[in-house]
């Protein structure tokens, strides 16, 4: 994980690296996509659920890459803080609205699934409360970050109000633990192994990995777009003054 | 030591005074409690179920109204790049700023707290640890808050950015505090929601100060 950011710190190879690397991530995303999906619709109904456990293989890699977004938002904002890195606060700067993209289509498709499920769109237990938080840190960050306009003043600020959510992201893991509810209780990550049976799961992980590399491809296309903004209004700011 | 002491002095005299200070928060407080009867029906037996959760979300609120006063005033005049000039480190004048707001709006407000419950149908035997709730909660939300009004210090429209940032933080002692609440009222045990709200404003009190401090050197920058 550490190699990883201090190879890529160079914008020059940054550039290089993710010029082939992006679309690549795209091209493995659609295949595990349809991969995933063509599993999740050959999958036997839930004997409980019925045809709505379909939903899952949407919303549980959604809420988990809520989830893992901020994470990659917290040590690029870290990053930025510390080293003062341009390309870590163009790579947080980018992050933030998948992040919030990924969150929305988590309460969305949990709220169509709870409807059938518990009979309302939505239910105040404790996770899917802290999910909604968590959008709301993600709305705040890109809010704080909009009304900045300086900029530099603007990524320092994000990062410590990035630092100060990653506090709640411990909330929104263990808040199952902390509060009974009506939400399912953690059945994939348990220390005695996972508890879905293995159609459900094989298509669920397929999902998640999808789902991973369609982050990790529209991650390095919106960095991408962030340097050459910058570069840009450089360019422009040079051109101004000559 | 002396130099803290004349800064809080300093501080809580600048949050009782000039066209803000505890008057205003309490005066907020009344009229947040007075629309919510008006606005969910006057029965008593409705009231009485969602009054002491009502007479928390409402302090939450007030607790906000004052947060932009925190650093934007000494910001404005410059008076905040001469503090960060004294031998004081910046995150105890942080701490102390929102000390001073906690003494001039949180302990006002947590009197103010069971009245504004007993009125809206509150059973009397909770108003002890409506007030406990109050300081301790108070005390949460003025340090969390106190992050959020530094970050959008300098920024378009600060206030409503502030609330923007600073409600999300505003959750867990809402929750533990209002946990608590309906604990006691039903019976249960509440200490545990009480002891959260406790942990969490210690947390606030204790880290609040270096997010705080980060986001003026950044401001100020």
């Amino acid at each position: 994980m550490i190699p990883a950011p201090a190879f890529l710190s160079n914008p020059e190879r940054f550039m290089a690296f993710s010029r082939w690397a992006a679309p690549l991530f795209g091209a493995i995303a659609v295949v595990l996509a349809i991969a995933g999906l063509w599993l999740a619709f050959a999958a036997p109904e839930d004997y409980q659920q019925g045809d709505t456990v379909r939903i899952m293989f949407i919303h549980v890699p959604a809420a988990w890459m809520s989830m893992f977004v901020y994470a990659c938002l917290g040590v690029a904002s870290f990053l930025s803080l510390v080293f003062r890195h341009a390309l870590a606060d163009a790579a947080a700067q980018a992050a933030a609205p998948l992040g919030a993209a990924f969150t929305a289509l988590a309460l969305i498709t949990g709220s169509l699934w709870g409807r059938p499920m518990w009979g309302a769109w939505w239910v105040w237990d404790a996770r899917m409360t802290s999910v909604l938080v968590l959008f709301l840190f993600y709305v705040a960050y890109m809010a704080l970050r909009a009304a900045l306009d300086d900029e530099a003043k603007a990524a320092r600020a994000g990062a410590i109000l990035a630092l100060v959510g990653v506090v709640n992201l411990p909330i929104v893991k263990f808040s199952v633990d902390w509060w009974n509810s009506l939400h399912q209780g953690a059945s994939v990550f348990r220390a005695d192994g996972p508890t879905v049976a293995d159609v459900f799961l094989y298509p669920l992980l397929l999902m998640a990995l999808a789902y991973m590399s369609a982050f990790g491809s529209l991650w390095l296309v919106r960095i991408r777009g962030e340097v050459w903004r910058r570069r840009a209004e450089a360019l422009a700011l040079r051109a101004a003054r000559a | 030591m002396s130099r803290v002491s004349t800064l809080l002095a300093r501080e809580t005299a600048l949050a009782w005074g000039k066209g803000g200070g505890p008057m205003v928060a309490v005066g907020f407080y009344a009229g947040v409690a007075t629309l919510l009867p008006l606005a969910v029906g006057s029965e008593p037996e409705r009231l009485a179920a969602i009054a002491p959760g009502a007479a928390w979300v409402a302090l939450a609120l007030a607790a906000l109204l004052s947060l932009d006063r925190l650093f934007e005033r000494d910001y404005e005049d410059g008076s905040l790049d001469l503090l960060t000039l004294s031998p004081v480190p910046l995150e105890i004048i942080c701490a102390i700023k929102c000390l001073a707001q906690w003494l001039a709006t949180g302990l006002p407000l947590a009197l103010a707290a069971p009245v504004a419950a007993i009125a809206l149908g509150a059973s009397p035997q909770l108003s002890g640890l409506v007030v406990a709730c109050a300081l301790l909660g108070g005390l949460a939300f003025s340090f969390m808050g106190g992050i959020g009004a530094a970050l959008s210090l300098g920024a378009r429209r600060g206030g409503l950015l502030t609330a923007v940032i600073v409600l999300p933080l505003f959750v867990p002692p809402v929750i533990f505090g209002g946990g608590a609440l309906a604990s006691l009222e039903a019976g249960l045990p509440w200490s545990a929601g009480f002891a959260l709200l406790g942990a969490y404003a210690a947390a606030a009190v204790a880290l609040g100060p270096l997010a705080m401090a980060a986001a003026c050197r950044n401001a100020l920058s």
